[in-house]
């Protein structure tokens, strides 16, 4: 086993292009398990600390922010809980504050766990993760279709994720998610919504209830159709978006929960948040 | 590989560190420090917690490569000389040990809480602690001894 410590991001780049076998380890909080339990013994870790430039987020010139692999759960909380409330929340629902010290969006992305927390609200932001190759360049991936299946996303094999790319949220986010108790646990399932109120659009994300994190398009798009952006929440139409919501999963029986346990629980979770969410716009009309 | 960094204040180095090496047992098994526990090795129990660079982490979920250059606080490190950290004092005061086993990892994390939260409430004391287990104590006399650190260092300023 070797342990790579490139200086560079072209270094970086250049040691996963030589030898596929290459793990690459930042906050370590997921690879270090599978070492320490001798899971995995792969032929090098690529060590990712000193690439400062995955730490930092910057604001681009179109307004999209462009948040480094990097960047640990604990400064996406301080520094972007106002401009990505929904990411801030997941964030906050990592692991224990030693995790979420170390741990980063870029290892929830890299390894795209069905039950990571990250990957919902990402989705219903409407997120694009940046990859790059030091032989095919940049590649910009919508979430939708980062990922592949369980533990599988579409990182060609000589890839390392960069960044991940999302617009500040255009109204309220919402991140909810079912764990056996409060801290330190593998989400049950999870939920995440955001409201566009000036396109009149929904954005979802799924987590724990698929073979891989997911968006409700039914769900979505009806709700999209029915919410009087103007008016009132219809319970009726809260209601019918929970089923949807619960509709677009299709989850298993495990240890954590059952499937019969997760859609009804995902249905619950689709309506509260939407009802915060939509206290949040009902509030901010009143201030304007 | 070698690995140079600095533990409690003295540099050190480490010869024919294996690569997959946690920073945990580069501490117990190669420094002698054996302060920081090794329980779950997974990043469940908290009990290996160490400063990094002045933040909490999990030393097992550290690859001991990732510590080059840097710098790392260990329990035994919060102690000056003989004179225990008010935090150390106030756990042995309030009894907030039974076993011991979770305690240097409580320790620190709770050190770096008022570090940065002078004077914690109880909701951010449970939140801070969330990741260190203990199985014996029940936790209150652990909530007490954080309070009283707190307190004390408060009235010492």
């Amino acid at each position: 086993m070797e342990f790579l410590r490139p200086q560079t991001w072209g270094d970086a780049l250049a040691a996963k292009a030589d030898d596929v076998d290459v793990v690459p380890i930042q906050g370590g909080t997921d690879v270090m398990v599978e070492m320490n339990f001798d899971l995995h013994r792969p032929g090098a870790l690529l060590d990712l600390n000193p690439i400062t430039e995955l730490t930092e987020w910057e604001q681009l010139p179109d307004g999209t922010l462009r948040v480094g692999a990097g960047v640990p759960y604990v400064r996406i909380i301080a520094e972007l809980g106002d401009t990505l409330p929904g990411i801030a929340q997941a964030s906050r629902t990592v692991g224990s504050p030693q995790i979420r010290n170390r741990g980063t969006v870029g290892g929830n992305l890299g390894g795209a766990s069905p039950a990571g927390d990250l990957h919902a609200p990402l989705l219903a932001a409407g997120a694009t993760v940046e990859v790059e190759s030091a032989e095919g360049g940049v590649r910009m991936i919508p979430a939708t279709e980062f990922y592949l299946g369980v533990k599988r996303n579409s990182c060609r094999p000589d890839e390392l994720i960069r960044a991940f790319h999302v617009a500040p949220a255009a109204g309220p986010q919402y991140f909810s998610k079912i764990g056996t108790r409060n801290a330190m646990v593998i989400a049950v399932c999870s939920f995440s919504i955001a409201l566009f109120p000036q396109e009149g659009r929904v954005g979802t994300g799924l987590g724990s209830a698929a073979p891989t994190p997911r968006r409700a398009y039914d769900a979505e798009n009806y709700l999209a159709a029915e919410l009087e952006w103007d008016g009132a929440l219809d319970p009726r139409v809260s209601e019918e978006f929970g089923r949807l919501v619960s509709a677009a999963a299709s989850p298993i029986d495990d240890v954590r929960g059952t499937a019969d346990y997760r859609k009804h629980a995902l249905s619950v979770m689709a309506r509260r948040t939407l009802g915060w969410a939509w206290r949040d716009l009902t509030a901010a009309r009143k201030v304007a | 590989m070698r690995v140079n960094c600095t533990i409690n204040g003295k540099d050190m180095e480490a010869d024919d560190v294996w690569e997959g090496e946690s920073l945990l047992y580069l501490l117990r098994d190669r420094m002698g420090l054996p302060g920081s526990k090794n329980a779950c090795e997974q990043g469940e129990c908290g009990s290996c917690t160490v400063y990094l660079d002045g933040i909490p982490a999990c030393a097992c979920l550290v690859a001991a490569g990732q510590v080059e250059g840097r710098e790392i606080r260990t329990v035994e490190g919060l102690a000056d000389g003989d004179k225990l950290d008010p935090m150390q004092e106030a756990f042995v005061e309030c009894g907030a040990v039974q076993c011991g086993f979770c305690t240097p990892g409580l320790v620190v994390q709770a050190h770096d809480l008022i570090e940065r939260v002078p004077d914690p409430s109880d909701a951010e004391i449970r939140e801070s602690l969330a990741g260190n287990l203990c199985r014996c104590t029940g936790y209150e006399k652990i909530l007490d001894a954080v309070r009283l650190a707190a307190t004390r260092k408060a009235e010492a300023k």
